[in-house]
């Protein structure tokens, strides 16, 4: 069995998602690493999913089906900010600052 | 029968009736004084009509009839069921046709009386209003309808008081008689709370029933409850040392002095005390002190009447010192004797005001023709008017022989009941004969007040004045109608009670026996014998002889000058014209520090400084302070979010983790 490899790749990927978002300034490449995270937690679950049912196959499908959405409306968002502030470096984005 | 009895609803509810079409009348269209008119009397007309059938329906119910008319669940909460019920029993009777006819007849003078003035719509709906609450208060089965009735009428009270109320004095008098009034029903609202706590109802019939059950006799339990009540009285009453409100209540349109603060509401005390005859009497101590500040008061108040200059004052005291009276004879348990005088007083007493507001109305159109200035209420400024308005003279004779007590007449039956039943206690106690020496001298001051009033008034020199003279003429039938009814009142209400050594006596007695047996097994017998009753009846009629031939022997009328060029008063006639200073005394010991405290205390330092500064601006100002803090998190920076984000879910999954295994 993979299972093994399999959870070791999938934890190396979320955490590079993860390093990403904490280290990266540009949108789109945060939104990207979001998305290597959603997807390395895919891993997991297809691969869980050979030992305990089908159950996790199913999560996966909709894990896409809101990632895909996600992405829609994620997109929307940075060409808003990018026509907005006509930049996509997160560091000259703080209109939430108290 | 029942079923007509059953239509006491609507004795109460004509009133009302009238009082929103003429509300709405004088809003939208105050200016159609006809249908104000029609309205206001014709409700007031209808009201009398349906109580009358409804007394007669339930006197033919034998033997002791009692009715109580529920008309829904006002307040069910718990073991506290208050119903919305009228009760028509002897007692509510006999108030109810008072209150409806009296007030019919004072409705009918107001359509006179106010006829020019620019609040007619309103004054009217005020008035039905009032006559509207005070039903309550009569019919009401319980002590919280009654309470509705009790502080509705301080409410009209307060609204027709203040009816003038671009002048200030007025407005001031509204709000004196509201707080006063105020004062009293606290005493209530506690005995009220403290007869729930004893007996856990608050129904009239379940609380007097179950009296004996719950209460010693003389405890003091019941001896909290009946001086609260009696303090509700007092405020309500104008007895000492409430009573200050009721002079300065003249200050409203006269006819609201008759009605008002005369025939009806201040005596809603004495129908209260006669209403819980058995809980007074099961309290001897708190009986005493009713009948202790009833004589005492009938006394004080008398003695300022005898000074006074403004005819409605005279008036004002008189009442006083007649319900000081009622309430000496509910205070020795003659609770019919009470009742009684607040019969004969309302038909006396409503005639004594209506007459005099058509002395006032004739002074006042004389001076408005001359466009004088004068005080049309001085007496000063009167003298010699029966010449010019001889059938208010007339009437106002009668009226003041029966509140002098002379013999034959209405007051002199009823004030002597009272003192009889006064001396006859005095036998168990001396109290009650220094009470009935108090009255003695109270009705010798009565009967010269009187006799003063009458002779300034009426007769001796005009000293309106030559060009005002041409003026005077008596007021239109429209408000001399009401005082004929109400002089036949004043001369044959004695026959509804005459002494026992009369012939048809103590019908009122009887009729009233079945509310006052209650109250009546835990009083002293006390009979006079024959021989006694007739010395008593002597000198009731020599002391008002004495009184009336006192005034006219001593007072000149000759030599009064008008207000305008009076002298200031001196000695102890200052004192007696400024009432003993009581206002004085109570302004310098009771407003004086309240508004001190409330001023320097109560606004600057708890208002301003702890509610304002502390409570609102401080907590506004702290959270603003924690706001502040907090916001210093918010950076701005995703990057920032993130990483506490990543931390917060990190320390989570060790929780998690720690907590599996």
């Amino acid at each position: 069995m993979l299972l093994q490899p399999a959870l070791v790749v999938s934890a190396v990927l979320f955490a590079l998602g993860v390093a990403g978002v904490l280290l990266r300034r540009n949108a789109i490449v945060i939104f990207m690493c979001v998305e290597l995270m959603l997807n390395a937690v895919n891993l997991t679950f297809v691969a869980l999913a050979q030992q305990l049912g089908p159950e996790g196959q199913v999560v996966v499908f909709f894990v896409m089906a809101v990632a895909a959405a996600e992405a829609a409306v994620g997109l929307a968002i940075v060409i808003g900010i990018y026509r907005h502030d006509q930049t996509l470096d997160l560091g000259n984005i703080n209109l939430l600052s108290g | 029968m029942a079923n007509t009895v059953d239509l006491v609803w609507l004795v109460v509810a004509l009133p009302l009736a009238g009082f929103l079409a003429n509300g709405w009348i004088s809003f939208f269209r105050p200016q159609a004084k006809r249908a104000v008119s029609v309205i206001g009397v014709g409700v007031l007309v209808l009201a009398f009509v349906v109580a009358v059938a409804v007394v007669r329906a339930a006197a033919g119910v034998e033997p002791a009839w009692f009715f109580v008319v529920k008309l829904w669940t006002w307040m069910p909460a718990g073991n506290l069921v208050i119903d919305v019920a009228a009760q028509v029993d002897r007692l509510s009777s006999v108030m109810l046709l008072v209150v409806t006819g009296v007030g019919m007849l004072i409705h009918v003078f107001s359509v006179g009386y106010m006829r020019e003035d620019p609040g007619y719509a309103r004054y009217f709906a005020y008035l039905n209003l009032f006559v509207f609450f005070m039903l309550v208060l009569v019919v009401g089965a319980s002590f919280p309808v009654m309470f509705v009735g009790w502080e509705g009428v301080g409410l009209c009270s307060y609204l027709l008081i203040g009816f003038w109320f671009t002048e200030k004095a007025n407005a001031d008098a509204g709000k004196k008689a509201f707080i006063m009034n105020r004062i009293g029903d606290f005493g209530f609202l506690v005995a009220m709370f403290m007869i729930f706590d004893a007996t856990g109802s608050l129904s009239f019939r379940e609380v007097f029933e179950s009296a004996p059950v719950h209460f010693a006799v003389g405890g003091t339990t019941i001896t909290l409850i009946t001086l609260a009540l009696f303090l509700g009285c007092a405020g309500k009453s104008a007895q000492i040392p409430l009573y200050t409100w009721l002079p300065d209540a003249m200050a409203g349109p006269t006819p609201v002095s008759a009605l008002i603060h005369a025939a009806t509401m201040v005596t809603a005390g004495v129908y209260l005390v006669a209403r819980s005859n058995i809980l007074f009497a099961m309290a001897p101590l708190s009986s005493a002190v009713v009948a202790g500040v009833g004589a005492l008061t009938a006394l004080f108040a008398a003695t300022i009447a005898l000074k006074q200059w403004d005819i409605k004052k005279v008036l004002a005291y008189s009442t006083v010192s007649q319900l000081g009276y009622m309430f000496l004879g509910v205070g020795v348990g003659a609770y019919t004797s009470g009742l009684f005088h607040v019969v004969t007083h309302a038909f006396f007493k409503a005639l004594l005001f209506l007459g005099s507001g058509s002395v006032i109305y004739a002074l006042h159109h004389a001076y408005h023709h001359t466009h004088a200035h004068e005080d049309a209420q001085d007496m000063r400024n009167m003298g010699g008017l029966a010449k010019y308005m001889p059938w208010t003279a007339g009437l106002m004779w009668v009226a003041t022989l029966a509140i002098a007590g002379v013999p034959g007449f209405s007051g002199f039956f009823s004030k002597d009941e009272i003192l009889a039943r006064t001396f006859a206690r005095g036998a168990e106690a001396p109290y009650f004969y220094v009470l009935w020496g108090m009255g003695v001298v109270a009705a010798l001051l009565t009967a010269f007040y009187m006799t003063r009033l009458m002779l300034y008034t009426f007769h001796g020199p005009n000293r309106t004045g030559e060009r005002e003279r041409a003026h005077l003429h008596e007021a239109p039938w429209v408000m001399t109608g009401p005082l004929v009814v109400l002089g036949a009142g004043s001369l044959f209400a004695g026959v509804l009670n005459l002494p026992e050594v009369l012939p048809f006596s103590g019908r009122l007695e009887h009729w009233l026996e079945p509310v006052t047996e209650a109250g009546a097994v835990y009083l002293p017998e006390a009979h006079l014998a024959h021989g006694t009753e007739w010395a008593l009846l002597g000198l009731a009629t020599l002391i008002a002889a004495a009184g009336m031939a006192g005034a006219w022997r001593i007072l000149k009328p000759g030599s009064l000058v008008p207000a305008r060029v009076a002298p200031a008063e001196a000695g102890w006639r200052l004192l007696l014209s400024r009432k003993y200073y009581v206002d004085e005394i109570y302004g310098a010991l009771i407003v004086r520090p309240l508004v001190w405290v409330s001023d320097r205390v109560l606004w600057k330092v708890v208002d301003a400084l702890v509610i304002d500064g502390a409570a609102v601006n401080g907590s506004a100002r702290t959270t603003q302070l924690v706001g502040w803090i907090g916001s210093r998190l918010q950076t701005g920076r995703v990057g920032a979010y993130v990483l506490l984000f990543v931390v917060g879910v990190l320390w989570l999954l060790r929780a998690v983790a720690g907590q599996g295994s």
